[in-house]
């Protein structure tokens, strides 16, 4: 990846971090952990991948996104807000009465294609929007994110039969390999390992990648591009609570908003973090 | 009445697929491994590239066709009642419903009706279900006119809709050249003074026959059908509870959530009128020939008669 792409990549999901804390902080309640750890795939889909029209929200030929772990909107609605899609003040709101942002996608939102949250659900309405562009020779691709925990979900490969039977190419499922789950490790809770194989034996095409390293990202949605005949996962590795200290590969962190002070430390590190980049 | 024909709305659902797939090119069918039963294989066979096999999973079903709205299409998600509104209900509520998408459930197989299957397949419980769901319209025709005029309905109706079909062969009483559907609007097919009979589907026809032999015993009976069980047609209900102040509700479906209760919601609220229910009670339902069932069950006229009766005597 072009090494003046790369960095500004890394600007804007350091400013979607910052909207992921504002938007918890404000709501004080919330889910940072796991926002944090697809803010770097997010920034990367809505800056470098993704044909989406923030005039124009509804253009048919959009490719489509689906927030299938829902509960992660604030690291989506941050994302739509840097893209143009609401004003970022919004995100000060989220959560509250009145507010557009829900405390999980709905699809009145401008930007947000498919209502989500209960888990499960998203990647199975992304399988239909893929078989509806193969039905109608659209040349428009449907990305969705599942968390690792979420792929516990029985509905998850019920969708992972269905795309592969119909061989949605036009499909890419990222799931966010974090780790953790509301009640622990994932591998202790109940674990969905070894995940690349589980989808290879449904008929997709896997790829794991660093959730971290744009050029991990930019080679695997590029290679993802190349696959005919079948539906594309890539398996990110990546650190709950990414680019906070304090929330880094802590459980705790999953449903909890910051405190003013831990706010402030955040906001303190992740602006520290921008300036380095922007140097 | 020998001449009476009969057929099974479940039947009519899939004509009226295959029937209406030229003049709605937008239309989709799903199904979920049960085309034979569900009659969307009447589709299949005439549009065979419009027509998605889902497999024994309902759940991504009801996703898929919610993904399938989002980009204008029209799909038809089919399946058996207990699994369309049972097992996939959280599915239907959070992907179809909350957002509000343009898609059809045709539920086949709904009721005890479905006979010798036994209780794991007799849904009285899917009407309930639905009600609770906001901005989602239930249609529960009562014959094969009446269902193909509720599929063209459901079509042009913009929002989640909800068609209850049965898999027993039931009298054809409406006549095609006149029958006109009206969504959210209740159909008088008698007018009595003594008590008003408000059936829905398959006992529509029921309490048609009830109401004659009612006639030939002295009572004056109201019969209504109610086809569109939500949106639910208040003013035909408390019009015809004002005019006999005796209600009596009839439904294949379980006294709990059904027709009985949303005609008891809006008397409660309107018109405080005593209301009878004849439904499913508190069980489930059990294996054996679906017109012994129903009648075992009370959902026949002749219990209809009775209850009518016995109502009206201590009125």
């Amino acid at each position: 990846m072009d090494a003046t792409i790369k960095k500004q990549l890394e600007i804007t999901a350091c400013k979607v971090r910052l909207g992921i804390i504002e938007g918890v902080f404000n709501a004080k309640s919330g889910h940072p952990g796991g926002s944090l750890s697809i803010a770097d795939v997010l920034t990367y889909l809505y800056f470098a991948k993704m044909n989406v029209y923030p005039d124009k929200p509804d253009e048919p030929s959009r490719d489509r996104f689906v927030l299938s772990k829902g509960h992660t909107a604030p690291a989506l609605y941050s994302t739509l807000a840097q893209k143009g899609f609401f004003p970022e003040e919004e995100l000060k709101s989220l959560r509250h009465i009145g507010a557009l942002l829900q405390g999980h996608p709905c699809i009145t939102i401008p930007g947000v294609d498919m209502s989500s949250g209960s888990l499960g659900q998203g990647i199975s309405a992304a399988c239909g929007m893929a078989l509806s562009a193969k039905i109608s020779n659209d040349t428009y691709k449907v990305y969705t994110i599942l968390g690792d925990g979420e792929i516990e979900e029985g509905q998850v490969w019920e969708a992972a039969m269905f795309a592969a039977h119909y061989k949605l190419d036009n499909l890419v499922a990222i799931v966010d390999n974090n780790g953790l789950q509301i009640d622990g490790k994932i591998s202790d809770v109940m674990s969905p390992y070894p995940i690349k194989e589980k989808f290879e034996a449904f008929g997709w095409h896997a790829i794991e990648i660093d959730a971290h390293d744009f050029d991990a990202i930019d080679n695997a949605f590029n290679e993802a591009e190349k696959i005919s005949g079948q539906p594309v996962v890539i398996i990110q590795k990546s650190v709950k609570g990414k680019g906070v200290s304090f929330m880094e590969n802590q459980v705790g962190w999953h449903g909890t908003a910051p405190n003013a002070e831990q706010y402030a430390q955040a906001v303190s590190e992740l602006n520290a973090k921008l300036k380095e980049l922007e140097g | 009445m020998a001449d009476i024909i009969k057929k099974a709305t479940r039947e009519s659902y899939g004509e009226a697929l295959a029937a209406l797939g030229d003049k709605y090119e937008n239309l989709y069918v799903l199904d979920a491994d049960l085309a034979a039963a569900t009659k969307t294989g009447i589709f299949k066979k005439k549009f065979p590239e419009r027509f998605f096999d889902c497999g024994i999973a309902e759940a991504n079903m009801m996703g898929v066709a919610a993904g399938l709205a989002t980009t204008g299409k029209i799909p038809f998600a089919s399946t058996f009642a207990m699994f369309a509104a049972g097992r996939a209900f959280e599915i239907v509520r959070n992907s179809i419903g909350y957002p509000h998408l343009n898609v059809k459930i045709g539920a086949t197989h709904a009721g005890i009706s479905v006979g010798e299957d036994g209780a794991t397949h007799q849904c009285n419980e899917d009407i309930a279900l639905m009600r609770t769901i906001p901005g989602m319209t239930i249609i529960n025709p009562a014959d094969d006119v009446e269902a193909k005029a509720a599929v063209e309905a459901a079509i042009l109706h913009n929002g989640p809709v909800y068609m209850r079909f049965g898999r027993l062969a039931v009298p054809v009483f409406n006549d095609p050249a006149t029958y006109k559907f009206e969504l959210g609007k209740g159909i008088k097919l008698r007018d009595g003074k003594d008590i008003a009979i408000i059936a829905t589907g398959l006992m529509v026809s029921e309490a048609i026959e009830a109401a004659k032999v009612l006639e030939a015993e002295g009572i004056s009976a109201t019969v209504i059908n109610i086809h569109t069980i939500k949106p639910i047609d208040a003013e035909i209900i408390v019009n015809a509870a004002k005019a006999t102040g005796l209600v009596l509700t009839v439904e294949e479906h379980s006294i709990i959530g059904g027709l009985g209760s949303a005609v008891s919601d809006v008397l409660s609220a309107e018109l405080p009128t005593k209301v009878i229910k004849i439904g499913v009670n508190d069980e489930f339902g059990h294996s054996g020939p679906a017109v012994d069932l129903l009648k075992q069950f009370g959902l026949c006229a002749d219990n209809i008669v009775k209850t009518a009766k016995a109502a009206v005597a201590s009125k």
